[in-house]
């Protein structure tokens, strides 16, 4: 079982606790053309705080957060059935802007996929969609959100060499730092770790501590020492037997809670298994 | 045999094929300039022909060529690209997308003849167009359609589907995401499709004889008749009056499509290297 950090420490798990909800998903099912990948998915995501989805390969933790800014959308056999609720908003409601949605729920990716522009060109590109024009504004947040990322004073002379020259840590941050630039509220990293060095991961994950002061995180990651070392709650995920049809396998979500309690006091065998490396 | 061999063996065949090409290729352009270049002078370029081109220059086909072309290219440019972009991007391979695909496919391999009979049939005659630089023009568009169409879908789809992805998640709109995030990264095989489709423009023959006629004079507008270079080139080697001036013409005509190519190239090299 990995070691506990300092972050996943008791006192976390019953702060988090407190926490009010900022998205909430009652009975969420996904499917793929006749497959269920996702069963009956009933979870409340604190704010300002880092919940963790884990689980094997293929368990569906990368579509979960995609449901969370409809990306599944754009997969033409996906279907969606049950609610989701940004706060108050109905993810998933007939009225729904999933534009404006998407303003709200960012997303970074498994590989830094910087565009081919320059760094300064990247980072506004999302406030620019949404009509800022203003050069002043527009540098304002450039410098901002560099600044989030803890990469202004690396690049403020550089901002107009092309995004895709920076390693990949810096074009990992960089990325972060687009997806704050258009002011979200909540942001779900797809292992937006696992193609960095150990050095850059640490960065990123300093990186999440920090912004879960502010923002609502998701991160998706196959690295339980990364859930442990980050997240204040974890949600574990598994392809198991349908309940109401032993023939068929589902995606459930097995067990969520606090990071701390998950991993010194699974109630659930399935977790105990996974997170102690028997099976995954 | 052994490995190193037949690695010996395929390299030298691989060698002699691609220096064989070269060779032929280049003979071909060195006879035409050879022929050609010393025909070529300031009042061959800047004459009309006179005695059906046996005297005097050949202005008014240089003429003839750069109007058919870019009435051809700005005309085929919106809708191929356009095409390229719905296909590519809206559609997911329903019966349209099928009929247009079969469409484009078909077109791309019929002779240029054939588009000539059409424009004859149709811009000269039924829209009473006359034999112009416009029927010219418009004959070739639809002539050049199926390779914009084709080389374009191609350029759009090859950009990574991550950059879609990506821009959704920052909000963007569906346009936002094609003109921001789709579009830079195709310009590049867009633009190779549009310079590909010029050279077919200015070296098109049995489609402009067709529609836009054989006249030697100088146009007077889009509506006059005209003869491109590679027609009066053609003319004047079926008729054997005057080879020299053949040469000539078809030396500028090679001059024309390399200029073509390069001012293309650095443009486009120019517009994407933004960034890049």
């Amino acid at each position: 079982m990995p070691k506990l950090s300092p972050r996943a420490s008791k006192r976390n798990s019953v702060n988090v606790s407190t926490k009010k909800a900022k998205i909430t998903t009652k009975n969420l099912n996904l499917y793929y053309g006749g497959s269920h990948a996702l069963k009956d998915i009933t979870m409340e995501i604190p704010e300002c705080a880092i919940t963790a989805i884990i689980g094997p390969s293929g368990c569906g933790k990368s579509s979960l957060l995609r449901q969370f800014n409809r990306m599944n959308d754009l997969i033409p056999i996906a279907r969606v059935e049950g609610e989701a609720y940004l706060g108050e908003t109905s993810i998933y409601g007939k009225s729904t802007d999933v534009v404006e949605l998407r303003k709200k729920i960012g997303m970074v990716f498994q590989k830094p996929n910087v565009f081919p522009m320059s760094v300064y060109d990247n980072i506004v590109i999302g406030p620019k969609h949404h009509g800022i024009r203003s050069k002043s504004a527009l540098n304002d947040i450039v410098e901002r959100t560099l600044n989030q990322v803890a990469m202004w004073d690396e690049l403020k002379d550089l901002l107009h060499k092309p995004g895709q020259e920076l390693t990949a840590g810096q074009r990992q941050r960089l990325c972060i730092a687009r997806t704050l630039a258009g002011d979200p509220e909540v942001v779900l990293m797809d292992e937006s770790c696992s193609a960095l060095d150990p050095e850059s991961t640490m960065k990123v994950e300093d990186l999440m501590i920090q912004l879960a002061q502010k923002y609502t995180i998701l991160i998706v990651t196959h690295n339980m020492e990364q859930a442990v070392r980050v997240s204040d709650m974890s949600a574990f995920l598994m392809i198991d037997l349908d309940d109401d049809d032993s023939a068929r396998k589902v995606g459930k979500l097995v067990e969520y809670a606090p990071t701390y309690d998950m991993f010194t006091n699974p109630t659930d065998k399935r977790t105990e298994d996974y997170i102690t490396g028997r099976y995954g | 045999m052994g490995a190193r061999i037949s690695q010996k063996i395929a390299k030298t065949l691989i060698w002699t094929i691609a220096l064989t090409v070269i060779i032929i290729l280049m003979a071909i352009i060195v006879f035409i300039l050879y022929n050609g270049l010393r025909v070529i002078n300031w009042t061959f370029l800047t004459e009309i022909p006179r005695e059906m081109g046996q005297q005097g220059g050949i202005l008014s086909p240089i003429i003839g060529t750069l109007t058919v072309t870019v009435l051809a290219v700005v005309i085929a440019m919106p809708f191929g690209i356009g095409t390229a972009f719905y296909l590519a991007e809206y559609t997911r391979g329903g019966a349209v997308t099928r009929i247009i695909r079969f469409c484009t496919e078909s077109l791309a391999g019929i002779p240029s003849i054939v588009y000539g009979l059409f424009g004859l049939i149709f811009f000269v005659t039924t829209l009473g167009l006359g034999w112009s630089i416009l029927s010219g023009g418009l004959t070739v568009a639809i002539m050049i359609l199926p390779t914009i169409i084709r080389t374009s879908e191609e350029a759009i789809r090859s950009v990574p589907n991550i950059y879609r992805e990506v821009s959704f998640t920052l909000g963007a709109t569906k346009w936002q995401t094609i003109r921001k995030a789709v579009t830079p990264s195709a310009v590049r095989g867009i633009a190779n499709g549009i310079i590909l489709s010029i050279g077919r423009c200015v070296a098109e023959t049995a489609a402009v004889m067709l529609t836009a006629g054989t006249v030697l004079t100088m146009p007077e507008s889009i509506f006059s008749s005209s003869r491109t270079m590679a027609l009066h080139f053609y003319l004047l080697a079926m008729e054997g009056t005057a080879m020299d001036k053949a040469f000539g013409t078809s030396a500028v005509l090679i001059i024309l499509i390399f200029f073509i190519n390069v001012v293309a190239n650095a443009l486009v090299n120019r517009f994407v290297s933004k960034g890049h």
